[in-house]
């Protein structure tokens, strides 16, 4: 208790959040990051997700790589990039990214298959074209699952944002390592707090999302 | 209480092996009555207990003192792999490791927080001072584990760079060390009110281990710091700076024995100790990291080299 309070004083102090380090930029840095790996994973994995979906080709593997990504350590990934990278923000971010991916690509392959087969079927049938199918029934009945995979996926990478800090990045993950070595525990349940407020931030938001993106004609 | 960056950096481990260490050292116990019968009594008295920290350096230290003990006609047992400095000082008071190689700065922080020396002189009496009685300190070889300003040897080239204090000819320069550098009485603001350079921390997570070395090479950072006993240092021919006002706690290797060591084991580990110099610990430490050589081949190889074995 006297560690939250510390932290909860931390946190109230105006001056922890300014400077080049403060806790504000550190806010701004550890969002962009999550933002910036879960948009290019979105970029990747949609298009292949949709294709898997609609097609119904390579379900297999797509589930298979999704499974084998999941199990790669992070932390582990991070170290190797950045000895190949070098420190800063690539290395990071294409291991968000990696993080990502799995999450989205099941989000965007599930979500074709969530749509009633006879739906697709009925748009077929009334001579639409396979793209016509795609952006005008699968996609847009599909877009609540979708946008459950991207906000899974925007949790996930929120909270291992963290490690960007480990190879010279900035992001929130900078006052836990700071707090770990100097055992100001205030500090890093302070960082902690400020990681799951965004985490919360971030699932209040897509939960909007996903009930805006829901089509009248589905919703209850 | 201050824990070095190595103690943290070892945390994972340490924490697994501390538990192991503990078990070790209460099942291991030479005091205690000896269950199989025999001659116990003797044993006790003749068995010297050499114990290492949970880092493989700590460790082929405390094998080369193992082994010239033995070809002294010793009994050695050996305890290594033991956690932490909070873990194994207390088993070293109670009498139960009789030889362990410490590291001065660190050791005389744990014995005395108090304790102001910053020169290694001083640093060994503050020591001699705050060891329990029955323990002592043996001279510290000029091998040394401690925090580092390094540079590549084209940059301290290119601006004449011997000491930290010339760093002020190389303008602005970052530092890739972990965060806490920056609150480290020798990070930032020691190295500005010591010798007037302006330095800003690079944050790489790893303790001086290899994304560390790749931002010094990639020149993300001018400098470094990195561990003196770092194999890196001699394989890539990096340049440690001087540090003649002491801004960094000197942290030499020097093994901490208790009564059971008379006079003939201490110049056995005396004659290791002069001949062990930074550089011969970082490549020995090389045969560790590069070659994956266990400390047993790594002390018997270079002992035989000296004519110590």
């Amino acid at each position: 208790m006297i560690q939250l309070r510390a932290a909860l004083d931390w946190l109230a102090d105006g001056q922890n959040w300014t400077g080049a380090h403060g806790a504000g930029v550190l806010v701004w840095q550890h969002l962009w990051y999550s933002l910036l790996a879960v948009a290019i994973a979105a970029a990747v994995a949609i298009p292949v997700g949709w294709w898997v979906g609609h097609t119904r080709r390579g379900r297999g593997l797509a589930v298979g790589v999704t499974g084998a990504a999941r199990a790669l350590p992070t932390l582990g990934l991070v170290t190797l990039l950045g000895l190949m990278l070098g420190v800063g923000l690539q290395a990071p971010i294409l291991a968000l990214v990696v993080l990502a991916i799995p999450s989205v690509l099941a989000g965007a392959y599930s979500s074709l298959e969530a749509v009633d087969p006879q739906v697709v079927d009925g748009a077929r049938a009334s001579g639409m074209s396979e793209l016509q199918v795609l952006s005008k029934v699968e996609v847009p009945l599909g877009m609540p699952v979708l946008v459950g995979g991207l906000r899974s996926a925007m949790l996930q990478v929120i909270a291992t944002a963290t490690l960007a800090a480990y190879v010279g990045g900035g992001g929130l993950g900078r006052l836990l390592f700071l707090g770990l070595k100097t055992q100001r525990y205030d500090l890093m349940l302070a960082a902690s707090l400020l990681v799951i407020a965004l985490a919360l931030a971030s699932e209040v938001v897509f939960t909007l999302l996903q009930q805006l993106l829901t089509p009248v004609s589905a919703r209850r | 209480m201050t824990l070095s960056r190595r103690d943290l950096g070892h945390w994972g481990l340490a924490a697994g092996a501390g538990l192991l260490g503990l078990a070790g050292c209460s099942t291991d116990d030479p005091l205690a009555p000896a269950t199989s019968g025999g001659d116990a009594g003797s044993q006790a008295a003749g068995v010297l207990v050499v114990g290492s920290q949970q880092y493989y350096s700590n460790e082929i230290i405390a094998e080369l003192y193992a082994q010239v003990l033995e070809k002294a006609g010793l009994t050695v047992k050996r305890q290594y792999q033991i956690g932490q400095r909070e873990v194994y000082l207390p088993e070293i008071k109670a009498g139960r490791i009789d030889v362990f190689p410490e590291y001065t700065g660190n050791l005389m922080q744990y014995l005395d927080k108090n304790a102001k020396a910053t020169d290694e002189a001083g640093i060994q009496e503050a020591i001699s001072k705050a060891l329990p009685d029955g323990l002592r300190v043996l001279k510290p070889a000029t091998a040394s584990d401690q925090d580092s300003y390094t540079v590549t040897p084209e940059f301290a080239a290119k601006h004449g760079l011997k000491s930290i204090a010339d760093l002020a000819k190389a303008g602005k320069v970052k530092i890739a060390a972990n965060s806490e550098f920056a609150e480290r009485p020798y990070g930032p603001k020691g190295a500005k009110s010591a010798y007037g350079i302006d330095v800003e921390v690079l944050p790489v997570e790893d303790s001086g281990g290899p994304l560390t070395v790749k931002a010094l090479l990639d020149g993300k950072a001018q400098v470094a710091d990195l561990y003196t006993a770092s194999p890196v240092i001699a394989e890539k021919k990096l340049v440690v700076l001087e540090d003649p006002k002491n801004l960094i706690l000197p942290q030499q290797v020097v093994p901490v024995v208790s009564k059971k060591v008379d006079d003939k084991a201490a110049g056995v580990i005396d004659a290791v100790n002069a001949k062990l110099t930074p550089e011969v610990l970082q490549k020995l430490n090389a045969q560790s990291v590069s070659e994956k050589k266990k400390s047993k081949e790594i002390a018997s190889g270079w002992l035989t080299e000296q004519g110590l074995l």
